[in-house]
């Protein structure tokens, strides 16, 4: 047995092999689609994503039965932390359920694609380049994609802003009304605290070409996650004004408040 | 193929850029039914006693005495000079001017149908691509490298007349990385080696078209005089890296960080087979939506990704 095939036996059980396989992606004959995504990959990424997501992060999920198990879905939540954990969490929350589980996308920086090795492992595990052009294409394909319409507004904020939400961008509603896709809200807590940053030094991002250089712990810390999901949400309609689609979004953000506070309040402790 | 004014007669088609390994492919498919003459800028092809063969420069007059002569009622234009060869100027005079010259000529002596060889090359490499480029993609790859304006120039030209003589209904096709046997472009040579060099820590997604599904693509657009731009791809992805991995190339990584140094390397090393300027063609995917052209054209690719890395993997020679 090869090394590759030694660490393949230890990675990817059966059950997870059966289980990741046995949701349906519109891949091609090597096993690739045309954002990157490999279902071999994404069968490693599941098995160590889920020590995380179990032990170290404590992840309790809620209302993830609220996301369809068909059709397009756009999944919305607050993005915080300085890096995705709360995307790689809402992810696997989905694509782990017992019932009509999902291997949903996210859409991520632009900035993700230029680096080495990151880049094109994010793209395997099913991250897609956050354009407009790109989601457009996921919905019309009946893929569930997560989308944090704050953007590095939310995940570069600073510690003293945890959970208050940052300008939402319109460009998820225009989507869902045009896909007619189904918009879940989901709260996150705890990722605010994994890397808590106290300053962010934008002359050394911008040298660097990052969104962000926070001042922060070299740790991810184990704070415990609460994922509140809550009922799909419809909008129909179309050439609406951006007046009214940010009655739109407002109504989304509502919700995802909502569902912070659900969460801030079933937390007992931080860690 | 349009139909010539004697319906009885076979149709008359010239075909440019006759020896490369796709024009070859396409000549062996249409030689019984059309009447064809070749033409090469490069060099003069033996084809046979049917078919007629010329070594001629678009730009010298007696070119237009081809059109005389064989009274054409189809033009398939593959002739395009590849990046590679030549300079930038003598590329610009044969892809640009030339092909003025081919379209002006083809205006005046009422050709009725124009199928133009472009390359997926003219969308550009970048990060930040869209994945499932359609045909309405803004082409950026003039902006990102000078060694790409001709083949942006030639589709620009193509499209205006395209819209100005709607008559010679011209098709432009922008095809993705063609392979397989014979093909002696960047990607053909790089398969076939068994050495090829990736860029460290990028792997992106290509799509891969087999020369004899391309050679079925162009037949197939030169019968239905159908006018527009399409792309030319089969619904299949890979990884740049992963596709090497089948095809038995051992891979060369070169540091690709800061993108300077990696320009540098390769300028250096000259290597024709990993030019500098698709350099960012080696990082960055340009994944193309082909099924415009399945749906007008019914064409669907033969041959799957695993056949077309087999005949490489099988063929590969020894270091």
């Amino acid at each position: 047995m090869g090394l590759v095939s030694f660490l393949k036996s230890r990675l990817v059980s059966p059950e997870l092999n059966e289980h990741i396989d046995s949701i349906r992606k519109p891949i091609g004959t090597l096993g690739y689609d045309p954002w990157g995504y490999n279902n071999d990959t994404v069968k490693y990424g599941f098995s160590l994503v889920k020590p995380i997501y179990e032990k170290y992060f404590r992840t309790e999920a809620q209302g993830v039965d609220h996301i369809p198990a068909e059709g397009p879905v756009l999944i919305v939540g607050n993005h915080s932390g300085q890096l995705p954990i709360d995307g790689i969490l809402v992810g696997y929350a989905l694509a782990s359920r017992k019932k009509n589980p999902r291997i949903p996308r996210a859409m991520i920086e632009r900035f993700f694609p230029t680096v080495p090795w990151l880049g094109n492992l994010l793209n395997e595990v099913g991250a897609v380049l956050g354009d407009p052009v790109n989601c457009a294409r996921m919905l019309a394909n009946n893929e569930a994609v997560i989308v944090f319409p704050e953007g590095v507004r939310g995940s570069g904020k600073l510690y003293r802003d945890r959970y208050k939400l940052q300008r939402f961008g319109h460009g998820f509603m225009h989507l869902a009304m045009k896909y007619k896709a189904a918009v879940v809200p989901v709260g996150v807590v705890g990722c605010e605290e994994t890397i808590p940053a106290i300053a962010n030094i934008k002359p050394l991002a911008k040298a660097l070409g990052v969104p962000y250089a926070p001042v922060a712990l070299p740790v991810v810390l184990p704070a415990k996650v609460h994922l509140n999901f809550g009922p799909p949400m419809y909008f129909e309609g179309k050439d609406l004004t951006e007046s009214e689609m940010n009655k739109r979004v407002e109504q989304v953000k509502t919700e995802i408040n909502r569902l912070i506070d659900k969460g801030l309040n079933e937390r007992k402790r931080l860690f | 193929m349009t139909a010539s004014a004697n319906p009885q007669a076979k149709p008359s088609i010239l075909i440019t850029g006759a020896a490369g390994a796709l024009a070859q492919q396409v000549i062996a498919r249409l030689r019984e039914s059309c009447n064809l003459v070749a033409v090469d800028a490069r060099i003069q092809v033996d084809l046979g006693d049917d078919i007629p063969s010329y070594c001629i420069d678009f730009n010298k007059r007696r070119f237009e005495d081809l059109f005389r002569r064989y009274q054409f009622d189809s033009v398939i234009h593959m002739g395009r000079i590849r990046s590679s060869q030549l300079s930038r100027m003598r590329r610009y005079n044969a892809n640009v001017l030339g092909t003025q010259k081919l379209l002006d000529l083809s205006h005046k002596y009422g050709i009725r149908r124009v199928v133009v060889l472009s390359t997926y090359h003219v969308y550009g490499a970048m990060a930040y691509n869209p994945s499932l480029i359609d045909e309405s993609a803004p082409l950026k790859s003039a902006g990102l490298s000078a060694d790409l304006i001709d083949s942006v120039e030639l589709e620009n030209l193509a499209s205006i007349y395209l819209w100005r003589y709607p008559n010679l209904n011209i098709s432009v096709l922008r095809p993705c990385n063609i392979v397989g046997p014979s093909v002696r472009n960047t990607m053909g040579k790089l398969l076939a080696s068994p050495l090829a060099p990736v860029m460290a820590g990028f792997s992106p997604m290509m799509q891969f078209i087999h020369i004899d599904d391309m050679a079925d693509a162009i037949v197939l657009a030169s019968n239905k005089p159908t006018r527009g731009i399409f792309n030319v791809a089969p619904n299949d992805w890979v990884a740049y890296q992963r596709a090497l991995e089948l095809c038995g190339c051992i891979r060369i990584p070169i540091p690709s960080i800061p993108p300077v140094l990696p320009r540098v390397i390769l300028r250096t090393l000259g290597m024709e087979r990993f030019p500098a300027y698709l350099m960012d063609f080696f990082k960055y995917p340009v994944v193309i939506d082909g099924r415009a052209f399945e749906k007008e054209f019914g064409f669907t690719p033969k041959r799957p990704l695993k056949e077309i890395f087999r005949y490489y993997r099988d063929n590969k020679k020894r270091l």
